[in-house]
């Protein structure tokens, strides 16, 4: 039996749905360029007005949000409320400059929340489950948004927050755990640990659901995981400037389910911003329908992926995104080839002798770019035979190859070697200065 | 003839300053002592081979310490410390198209010297090497060297 939140929201039908989001879209374009200085001068240089904005096709004509704006108004000069209106800040780690602030109203919260409970009942997680949330709790959204979320969706939550993995593994075993919430990065990480405590994720712990996100993963990754932890796992997705956490696929792992009440998904084409039909890839594009305090128009996330508008098997006629095969910014160029550490990642976990853990290094050597793959020598792989581990340096490297394109030099390295992560790991270090 | 097998303990490291000393002070701490010994290197890494005279105990702490170390079997061969003696031995195997993987030799504080083998075809080189009179030892001898 397939258990929704909210039925007839969420099986809609899909005319419907396009006329609430219409009518969303059009409260929204007024709402922001009455409360946003900021949205009112982006509107006028664009030359569009509240007004042009009649049908959900309209949406087009709106210009795009960029991180980059949010970093322009820092802290919060984009906001649509008064700050004694907000209930909560969060604030994006800035790894890549300034930090961006996000603010809540208590609706923005209950939204957000709802949108979790929406997405936890449809992969069966709900009253009854422990759900143990080790994303970061505090300033990252990702602890504090699935808090909420696993709340409201009727869950028991056990907020951990990420790290003392002794601790979590004693509290999994000791309060029944069902659902863990993490990094795919933290998942692996607490296999190993669990193993060389002498403990089974699959036969000791009630563990049966991980909700991992945070960082892009590989469908092989899925694989692996679900084989070693005896679990269901999903991906979820969100990003800290629209919320954090926010949807994931259903039980079917068919794509992520985007609730077309609260949000509009378009796909554009990178190069010339114009929108993509289903089943293209390109660049993910959101629009906020129902947030106050900072709502986003036409947000460019950066994601790379496909949507589809087809109704999923489980009923929900909402649109689903694909597993996001990388962000832009996180994209490699290499001698003029892009690369996609997720490629790289599918490649590995195919090869059933490599391990789950590598790093990919890039560098220029004499004005020529390089790139290194590092993988650990595992129990299984491993031969006396000095001739066995190089034909397995080769097989990796060729099935790169093929993938890439690219020539890939492939070091085994020893076994725990590589860095674990308890939260997003760093999977490229790039020493190319440019 | 089972019994002449000999357990070799190989493990992978990296190629970089200091491994060695870790694996040698972790064999140190558990007292083992080391038999025959010898590390083949291939660019960035290493596969180290070596016979000891406690296996189960240097394979646990190696392992313990986070190596990934396995057991091999090999063939541990007597040899008399003269000049033709590995010739012998090498004519005996390629005789019957055993092929021998790698080898290392050592000498004891007796007048024999003992060859390590891995070969491709145990079984077949016990059986050719004893009927040659070869003499093959066992753990126990190398416990008692």
């Amino acid at each position: 039996m397939i258990e929704y939140w909210n039925p007839q929201i969420e099986r809609m039908p899909v005319d419907e749905l396009k006329e609430l989001q219409e009518q969303k879209l059009k409260e929204l374009v007024h709402y922001v360029y009455q409360h946003s200085p900021f949205y009112r001068k982006k509107f006028d240089d664009a030359g569009v007005k509240p007004e042009d904005i009649k049908t959900l096709d309209d949406v087009k004509k709106l210009p795009f949000t960029y991180k980059q704006d949010l970093r322009d108004t820092y802290p919060t000069g984009m906001f649509c409320v008064p700050n004694e209106q907000l209930v909560r800040f969060h604030v994006s780690s800035g790894t890549t400059g300034k930090p961006t602030i996000v603010g809540y109203t208590k609706n923005d919260i209950d939204q957000w929340s709802l949108s979790l409970a929406r997405a936890l009942t449809s992969i069966g997680v709900g009253r009854g489950d422990v759900l143990q949330i080790s994303y970061g709790y505090g300033l990252f959204t990702g602890g504090l948004g699935m808090h909420y979320g696993a709340e409201e969706a009727g869950a028991t939550v056990l907020p951990t927050s990420a790290g003392n993995t002794e601790k979590q593994l004693e509290l999994m075993q000791d309060l029944g755990t069902t659902v863990l919430a993490c990094t795919p990065s933290y998942m692996l990480f607490m296999n190993e640990a669990a193993k060389q405590a002498g403990i089974s994720i699959k036969d000791d712990t009630k563990l049966r659901v991980g909700v991992l996100g945070a960082e892009p993963w590989s469908e092989e990754m899925r694989t692996r995981i679900e084989e070693s932890s005896g679990i269901k796992a999903y991906d979820i997705f969100g990003t800290s400037e629209l919320s954090g956490p926010l949807f994931t696929e259903c039980t079917y792992q068919d794509g992520i389910h985007i609730w077309a009440d609260q949000f509009l998904v378009e796909i554009i084409d990178p190069k010339t911003g114009k929108p993509l039909p289903d089943g293209e890839q390109g660049e993910l594009v959101i629009t906020t329908l129902v947030k106050k305090a900072l709502p986003l128009i036409r947000y460019k996330i950066g994601d790379l992926t496909v949507k589809t508008s087809e109704i999923c098997k489980c009923g929900r006629t909402h649109p689903r995104i694909m597993r996001v095969l990388g962000r832009v910014d996180d994209m490699l160029i290499i001698r003029g080839i892009n690369v996609f550490p997720g490629q790289i990642e599918s490649v590995l976990m195919n090869i059933p002798e490599v391990g789950e853990h590598f790093m990919i290094i890039v560098d220029r050597v004499n004005e020529l770019d390089t790139m290194k793959v590092q993988i650990e020598m595992t129990d299984a792989a491993f031969s006396d035979k000095v001739n066995d581990i190089m034909s397995l340096e080769k097989k990796v490297a060729s099935s790169l190859k093929s993938v890439l394109n690219l020539a890939v030099k492939v070091e085994l390295v020893e076994n725990g070697s590589l860095p674990r992560s308890m939260g997003k790991s760093k999977k490229v270090i790039d020493n190319r200065k440019i | 003839m089972e019994d002449k097998i000999i357990k070799q303990i190989s493990l992978f490291s990296e190629n970089r300053s200091g491994k060695l000393a870790s694996i040698a002070s972790n064999l140190k701490n558990a007292d083992v002592n080391i038999r025959a010994f010898t590390i083949a290197e291939a660019g960035d890494f290493g596969i180290v081979r070596m016979v000891v005279d406690k296996t189960d105990v240097a394979h646990s702490v190696l392992h313990d310490a986070g190596f990934t170390v396995s057991e091999t079997n090999v063939l541990g061969i007597e040899m008399d410390d003269v000049p033709g003696s590995l010739s012998v031995i090498a004519e005996v195997l390629g005789e019957h198209n055993i092929n021998i993987d790698y080898a290392y030799a050592f000498v004891t504080k007796s007048e024999v010297a003992l060859l390590i083998v891995r070969v491709d075809d145990i079984k077949s080189a016990l059986k050719v090497l004893s009927n040659s009179n070869i003499n093959l030892i066992d753990m126990s001898d190398i416990e008692a060297i």
